[in-house]
């Protein structure tokens, strides 16, 4: 088996795992795209190796595998450099949201509270508030209740990934 | 001096120590309204917290110093203040000198109580530590145009046109929520100003005096000042 042989079997290889992972909902089509068209042109260099030789002389390098492990390494390290990227806007996303959600905790807490007490003063007629403090008189307890979240816990009616299986 | 100042806790793990800090602040000033930002603590400290009277944020994990005092200042906006007083829960600072820091902020924009400015006497150890206190102290210093001595000192006071900017940009990184929040104010247009105030020795840990920790804390106190130099402005 020569080294092209080998690179075809790669490409194809990273090909199918690409489609599978896609296929299972495990990467996005926005990530998947440059790792596929990375593998065409992989197999392509495989395929048609004067390619790779005609690009090494261009560039004025003696071996051209010495050209292909050059733009390798450069291709993953700036890949690498995107994603740290990434995973830190990720992470400034990440903490806005939890600083909201602290926020908002303590808007609703202080809701139920002022919810509570205007009940407990019109004693008997309840009031609109009601509805959305039943159950939440002790503001700690939704860390541990379950409650029936429709889209968290159980799927919203038609929209579930069984409905897509059927529908496919 | 601000009319309506919240003074903001962020508090981590600091069950034992954040009931005297808010009983003091009571003693202290009873008239000021107090947030405690639990950070993620998996101790009973927003609980303590509420029972003394504060109001608390509890974040859902920890973010740092940096994280709990943007809620901090994020609360502060939403509801309407106009000065943050930053204290910590640990029972460093002492409540005393709120009222000096909110004075101060009639004539200055952020307030920074200092340790070494004559009041009290803090040993910033010698060596590494040292050069990279004083670096900091000399480039914010003629950052502001005047004498910064303990700019990693986390007893400080915003005031109205600080406190919005500080809402938007608070840092996060290691020594943004003290270092790099300065930079940002200044590049704002804020005027900062030191008063002298007396801390007490930390109830638990002293800042890290090895060697080598101490080499490690001037390269990242380094990278943190010559980052926060040259990045973008933010945009307020």
């Amino acid at each position: 088996m020569t080294v092209y042989t080998l690179g075809l079997v790669g490409a194809v290889v990273t090909l199918g795992v690409i489609f599978e992972m896609l296929r299972r909902r495990k990467l996005r089509e926005k990530y998947a795209v440059f790792w596929v068209l990375l593998s065409v042109l992989i197999a392509a260099v495989a395929v048609y190796p004067p390619l790779l030789e005609r690009a090494a002389r261009m560039a004025g390098v003696e071996v051209p595998a010495n050209l292909l492990f050059f733009v390798a390494s450069l291709v993953l390290l700036a890949v690498n450099v995107q994603l740290s990227s990434e995973v830190g806007r990720l992470e400034e996303r990440v903490r806005t949201l939890a600083e909201e959600l602290g926020l908002q905790r303590l808007t609703l807490e202080r809701q139920v509270r002022t919810g509570r007490r205007a009940h407990d003063e019109s004693s008997g007629d309840k009031s609109p508030d009601d509805r959305y403090t039943a159950g939440m008189e002790d503001p700690d307890a939704w860390e541990t209740e379950e409650l029936d979240r429709p889209g968290i816990d159980r799927p919203l009616e038609g929209y579930g990934p069984g409905t897509w299986d059927e529908a496919g | 001096m601000p009319e309506r100042p919240l003074v903001v806790v962020p508090a981590w793990n600091e069950e034992d120590s954040i009931a005297g800090v808010l009983s003091e602040l009571h003693a202290v000033c009873p008239a000021l309204d107090v947030l405690v930002v639990d950070d993620g603590s998996h101790d009973g400290t927003a609980g303590v917290a509420s029972l003394h009277g504060a109001s608390v944020v509890r974040l859902p994990f920890n973010l740092g110093v940096g994280g709990a005092m943007r809620a901090g200042f994020r609360y502060a906006r939403r509801e309407g203040y106009d000065a943050v007083v930053q204290v910590d829960a640990d029972g460093q600072h002492d409540c005393a000198y709120v009222k000096v820091l909110l004075d101060a902020l009639g004539e200055a924009d952020v307030v920074i109580g200092a340790r070494f400015a004559g009041a009290g006497r803090y040993d910033a150890g010698r060596g590494p530590r040292r050069w990279a206190m004083s670096l900091l102290a000399g480039t914010l210093s003629r950052l502001a145009g005047t004498r910064l001595t303990d700019t990693t000192s986390g007893f400080r006071a915003a005031g109205a046109r600080a406190l919005p900017i500080f809402a938007d940009h608070y840092p996060a990184e290691y020594l943004g929520d003290t270092v790099e929040s300065l930079v940002i104010a200044i590049r704002a247009g804020c005027t900062v100003q030191q008063v002298p105030v007396v801390m007490r020795p930390r109830y638990a840990g002293r800042a890290s005096q090895s060697p080598l920790r101490a080499a490690a804390y001037l390269v990242r106190a380094v990278t943190a000042l010559g980052l926060a130099l040259v990045r973008r402005r933010a945009f307020v």
